[in-house]
């Protein structure tokens, strides 16, 4: 089981490969998990209206339910010693077509219980904060159905123990985020924003249907525990692209480089749903694929490259462009893009990533999730208004909020004691380990996981002084109605204080229980490696990007006064304003030509197609218009005719006999 | 008189029928039309019979002779009432029957 993983031995190293254990009766559990909140949302959906008054609570008791499920097979799973923690429940077949036979299972793991743990976790609490949010939307039952809907398709993601079992919780992640992101379908915006969303999913999702096709063709099987198994006997092209076709994937469902154009346009969403996809649910996905995929990257170096490529150009477009977004929402949603950009880099380092990666996913959920409910906090004391530059000395207005999205500001810039510091800086420290002997790496994931850092520190410091400190940008009167900050309702804020804890003690308690032993049964075991600069150095160099960032913006948005109107501001910042061109260039090079195909298609449908039906019919109308032409009613023109016949008869019949 | 002579007479009178049919527009003259170019026919009838000393074509040409009468008689009394009702024995009036 704790094969040695040294980071120099030849590429095919069926080293993390899990081990399934022996049974645990406890584990067949695992199916309620799901089922409890899908259930929930099948009574929410179907009752319709009737279930108005106290669906809600229904919704938040089913994730409150999964989460004590989850509770259950944690300290089930704490009894068995290390070696016996992989379990699969076999549920049934559910595919018998010859050749093709697939059973329906589930992955009770220490990875696949984590993630259980934190979405239902996380989820619950945004379950709690959305009675008191969406209070008075008339469609609050409907919203809490597919929350529930989310929350089931992303544990039947964790929880399948094959890849096409998998791909509908994929899927079905997929269709509650639209459902969700475009929960204000009447206003046109919001809902062009879901079929963003929904249409650059499926970009990834075609990525995750070609890396099945090419598993089954190389294993014949898609469960974790055979491809897995069998993975030393394919050739390394072959697992390099099922590696890339599964970073496609990710990408796609991560919001990464270059499928990343999605993220921002889904803050149309109301903020739970946000604090929800950035947190708990989805975005998380194409990290655990990856991971969960590790023994396949282990055979493929090439793929594993270019998946830390991905996640460090992700790291650092996400956070040029949280530089300039005025939106609070949508500088927190390229905070995401950013994080999510360092679990991917971590993942991309190999065995010696996964657990930090991990890790790293964790404690985000929680300050991530915090911040966002802090963010619709705010939006909710201020009559909806996201523009940050007409915030400003908000924390002495809602006390609470300020404390708890200080907490977790401070958990993201990576300040010890806070969650963020004890795994970002795990994933620097692993970013600076040479792979593969090759200290060129080392040198360039780690120095622009560093650069990372600096940069949230300058954003994530922004955002939060231009929010809650300086002088107050905001009138008393918008829009005609009066503007009153004010706290929010407990039901809100306390599911905030309770992920403020999270981002305070997560990483240390976390750090202390042993997390990253704890996910080994799962990931594999690494032997550690030291990084081309000492740890104690690396710290410092940290700390201090983080202080620089953190100074600079303390200078520039906290002492100074901050200008209502945007300023016109550097190339670069007008760049990263519109997500560095990436829509635009999606436009030209994507949109554009397809749009124009599409147009050529219809033009070709109307000319040919259609061409040839209307041509046919036409030409049988003006064939009888002129064959009518003769009948014209005149006897003798008939008899002419008769003649002409007979006498062409004649000669043709002379014709022929001489 | 050879055989030829008959041909082309008979030949003659079928062409002179055909064209007064097809040129003439009065119902009782297109009848006459008819009616010659019948008599051709009877010509030729008569002539291969007696060139074959067959007397089935004479018999044939008996036929016509009766056929010619009745059309004449069933001919007639259309024309008789189509002038009535329409003051009119022209056939080109008569094309009540186009669409």
């Amino acid at each position: 089981m704790h094969t040695l993983i040294s980071l120099t031995a030849p590429a095919v190293v069926p080293a993390v490969e899990p081990v399934v254990a022996a049974d645990w009766p406890g584990a067949d559990a695992a199916v309620l998990l799901v089922a409890l909140p899908l259930l929930s949302a099948a009574v929410l959906l179907l009752l319709g209206r009737r279930s108005d008054r106290w669906g809600h609570w229904l919704g938040v008791l089913a994730s409150a339910g999964s989460f004590v499920v989850g509770v259950v097979l944690l300290l089930g799973m704490l009894g068995l010693p290390a070696e016996q923690r992989v379990h699969d429940v076999h549920l049934g077949t559910w595919l018998d077509a010859g050749a093709l036979s697939i059973d329906a299972g589930l992955r009770v793991d220490p990875l696949s219980l984590t993630f259980v743990l934190l979405v239902t976790f996380v989820g619950t609490l945004i379950h709690v904060y959305s009675v008191a949010y969406m209070e008075h939307d008339a469609a609050r039952r409907r919203f809490f159905a597919y929350l529930n809907l989310f929350v089931a398709a992303m544990l039947l993601l964790v929880l399948a123990d094959s890849y096409v079992l998998l791909f509908v919780g994929w899927e079905g992640v997929g269709l509650a985020s639209y459902l969700l992101i475009g929960f204000w379908n009447h206003h046109t915006p919001y809902a062009v924003a879901a079929k963003k969303a929904f249409v650059a999913n499926r970009v990834g999702d075609v990525g995750l249907l070609v890396a099945m096709g090419l598993m089954f063709a190389t294993f014949g099987s898609l469960d974790f525990s055979t491809v897995h198994a069998n993975v030393a006997q394919a050739s390394e092209s072959t697992l390099t692209l099922i590696g890339i076709a599964l970073l496609v994937a990710a990408c796609g469902k991560s919001a990464q480089f270059p499928l990343q154009s999605w993220l921002g346009d889904a803050m149309a969403g109301p903020t739970p749903v946000s604090a929800l996809i950035h947190a708990a649910t989805m975005v998380t996905a194409g990290v655990y694929l990856i991971v969960r995929s590790g023994v396949i990257y282990a055979g493929a170096p090439t793929a594993q490259l270019v998946v830390a490529i991905i996640g460090a150009i992700t790291l650092l477009f996400g956070a040029v462009v949280g530089c300039a977004k005025d939106d609070i929402k949508k500088a927190l949603a390229a905070s995401t893009m950013s994080q999510i950009g360092y679990m991917v880099l971590a993942a991309g380092l190999g065995p010696i990533g996964y657990a930090f990666a991990i890790f790293h996913l964790v404690t985000h959920g929680f300050f991530k999730a915090g911040m966002f409910l802090g963010a619709g906090s705010v939006m909710h004391g201020m009559d909806d208004q996201v523009d940050m530059r007409r915030f400003g000395g908000l924390g002495r207005y809602m006390k609470i909020t300020y404390f708890t999205f200080m907490a977790g500001w401070l958990a993201i810039l990576g300040i010890p004691p806070f969650a963020g510091f004890f795994s970002k800086d795990k994933i620097i420290e692993a970013a600076f380990v040479p792979v593969d002997g090759q200290p060129w790496r080392a040198w360039v994931f780690g120095t622009i996981a560093l650069l990372g850092a600096g940069i949230t520190a300058f954003y994530m410091s922004r955002l939060f002084f231009m929010t809650f400190e300086g002088k107050k940008r905001w009138s008393e009167t918008r829009d005609g109605h009066e503007q009153h900050p004010h706290e929010s309702p407990a039901l809100m804020w306390v599911p905030m204080a309770v992920l403020a804890v999270g981002s305070v003690a997560l990483g240390w308690v976390l750090q202390a229980v042993g997390f990253v032993t704890w996910l080994e049964p799962s990931v594999g075991h690494a032997e550690h490696e030291e990084p081309v600069l000492g740890v104690p150095v690396l710290i410092g160099l940290t700390l201090i990007a983080v202080a620089l960032g953190l100074a600079l913006a303390w200078r520039r948005y906290a002492v100074s006064t901050v200008p209502v109107a945007p300023p016109v501001g550097t190339v670069l910042t007008r760049a990263a304003r519109v997500d560095l061109y990436q829509d635009a260039v999606n436009d030209a090079v994507l949109v554009e030509p397809g749009q124009y195909l599409t147009r050529s298609l219809v033009y070709g449908d109307k000319a040919v197609v259609d061409g040839a039906v209307t041509g046919l019919a036409r030409l049988t109308v003006g064939t009888g218009d002129l064959v009518r032409r003769a009948q014209n009613g005149f006897a003798r023109s008939y008899a002419a005719v008769m003649v002409v016949g007979v006498v062409v008869l004649a000669v043709v019949v002379l014709a022929v006999r001489g | 008189m050879s055989l030829t002579h008959y041909l082309v007479l008979a030949a003659i009178l079928f062409a002179i029928g055909a064209t007064t049919v097809l040129l003439r527009r009065n119902a009782i003259i297109v009848f006459m039309g008819v009616e010659l170019m019948l008599n051709s026919t009877n010509l030729l009838l008569v002539t291969f019979s007696r060139m074959h000393g067959n007397l089935s074509g004479q018999v044939l040409a008996f036929f016509v002779m009766v056929v010619a009468a009745a059309e004449v008689v069933v001919g007639l009394a259309i024309i008789v009432t189509i002038f009535r009702t329409r003051r009119s024995a022209s056939v080109d009036d008569v094309n009540l029957l186009k669409s």
